[in-house]
């Protein structure tokens, strides 16, 4: 009998598992949004504003869902072909810091708004879509909120993130590319470094 | 010799126009003036009128701040209308009207936004856009005194917006005074959280704030679908 039980469970695991990789990725905004929002509204710590909490939430809900690479290859744009694998890689981690640290103060802001999943239209083939939502919130006009996904070794994940039309990670490449004019990569490590820094001690 | 002479101007031409656009951004010529005002505009806001939105966003209950919004909104829809016409688009312009006639009567002068709930879509232009739409680029970027980010283009459509705005109908002054504050401070107050993401997110507030508003303008000339560029150099 008990074998029989854990044969099932196993089963299931391993049918969810499957269901995972098959996910489109609309479904796979849709159901990790879902989730976030729901601890969110649920959590007694992270309505008080506790970012230790919100910080452990994004890690381990959303952060496997972005590509963080790309990311920061697309805020650099014709800078990202020059630069060396270590400045790519360091460049990539500052700038992670920076996005993780938006986003989960973002969502720390997280009130009574209702998310809308626009319908995705898509052709089995396709590997880059977008996914589109609109955030609606008494009082206010609804915002356009945009998730960029490709689909790279059979996971989509997130690259890209417009708010209003606008990307927020290319709205990075004017103040990258001064930065790397008057220092170059270095110079935009230290930059984002400091940034960084400056965030911790508040 | 003259040819050396011309030889060597024009290089130096050349070195002095290389310098001018690497010193600054195209689309901001301006912008040692520009970040002059920001920063007077920057601490006029956090001294004056962020305590104050913030004030009135806690003493004043959400379910009436969006009757405040509602009604300015209102108002803006009628322009919002005129400018859908302008740039060619009656459907939505004859929406932005019956959204007008339906809140200013069922929606008890423009507090309750009925329309919406009814299905008629709330939209946003203004002649800044329709002056895109038909064509014109947006000019240098402003920064303007008080009033923050704009482009050439986006302020000299904004004058005859200011020029006929209703609330300048009003004849007894503290009114028309009070209500142009009201409408300050509540759309102020809208953008509270969004200031806390700016300086939590910009590595230089100036120059992401700049590059967002072209972008977003940009974005609303094409209704929210601006053509994309190709520029992703990820392999």
């Amino acid at each position: 009998m008990k074998l029989f039980k854990t044969a099932f469970a196993l089963l299931f695991s391993l049918n969810a598992c499957f269901a995972l990789a098959q996910e489109a990725p609309d479904v796979l905004a849709k159901r990790v949004m879902t989730e976030v929002i729901e601890i969110v509204k649920s959590d007694k710590a992270i309505q008080a504003g506790d970012q230790k909490r919100i910080a452990e939430l994004v890690d381990a809900k959303v952060l496997p869902y972005f590509d963080f690479k790309h990311m920061t290859a697309l805020a650099m744009g014709r800078e990202w072909r020059s630069a060396t694998p270590e400045q790519r890689d360091a460049v990539t981690a500052e700038f992670k810091t920076l996005l993780v640290r938006s986003y989960s103060n973002a969502l720390s802001q997280y009130k009574n708004q209702v998310i809308d999943f626009k319908p995705l239209r898509m052709k089995p083939e396709d590997t880059d879509v977008i996914v589109r939502t609109e955030v609606r919130q008494a009082g206010a006009k609804p915002v356009a909120i945009d998730y960029q996904m490709d689909k790279r070794e059979g996971a989509w994940k997130v690259y890209d993130v417009m708010v209003a039309g606008v990307s927020l990670v290319t709205n990075y490449r004017e103040t990258f590319s001064q930065e790397i004019k008057s220092g170059g990569i270095d110079a935009l490590v230290k930059s984002l470094k400091e940034k960084n820094g400056e965030a911790v001690k508040k | 010799m003259l040819r050396t002479c011309l030889c060597a101007a024009s290089l130096l031409l050349l070195t002095l126009s290389g310098c001018a656009t690497t010193a600054t951004n195209p689309a901001d010529p301006w912008e040692s003036v520009n970040r002059k005002v920001y920063a007077v505009n920057d601490s006029l806001d956090r001294y004056a009128l962020r305590p104050v939105a913030q004030g009135y966003k806690t003493v004043v209950p959400l379910p009436l701040r969006t009757n405040v919004s509602n009604f300015f909104g209102n108002i803006e829809d009628v322009w919002t209308g005129l400018n859908n016409l302008l740039q060619g688009k009656p459907r939505e312009g004859a929406s932005d009207f019956g959204r007008v006639a339906i809140n200013s009567t069922i929606g008890i002068l423009g507090l309750f936004d009925v329309a919406t709930d009814i299905g008629l879509e709330k939209h946003e232009e203004d002649l800044g856009q329709t002056l895109g739409v038909w064509g014109m680029g947006p000019g240098p970027y402003v920064m303007l005194p008080l009033l923050g980010p704009s482009t050439v283009r986006d302020a000299g459509g904004s004058v005859p917006r200011y020029l006929l705005d209703p609330s300048s109908e009003i004849s007894r002054i503290p009114l028309r005074n009070s209500v142009t504050a009201l409408k300050l401070v509540n759309a102020r107050a809208q953008l509270i959280g969004a200031d806390s993401a700016l300086d939590e997110a910009a590595l230089d507030r100036y120059g992401y704030l700049r590059d967002f508003y072209l972008k977003s303008r940009q974005s609303q000339i094409f209704d929210g679908h601006p053509p994309r560029e190709k520029d992703d150099y990820y392999e």
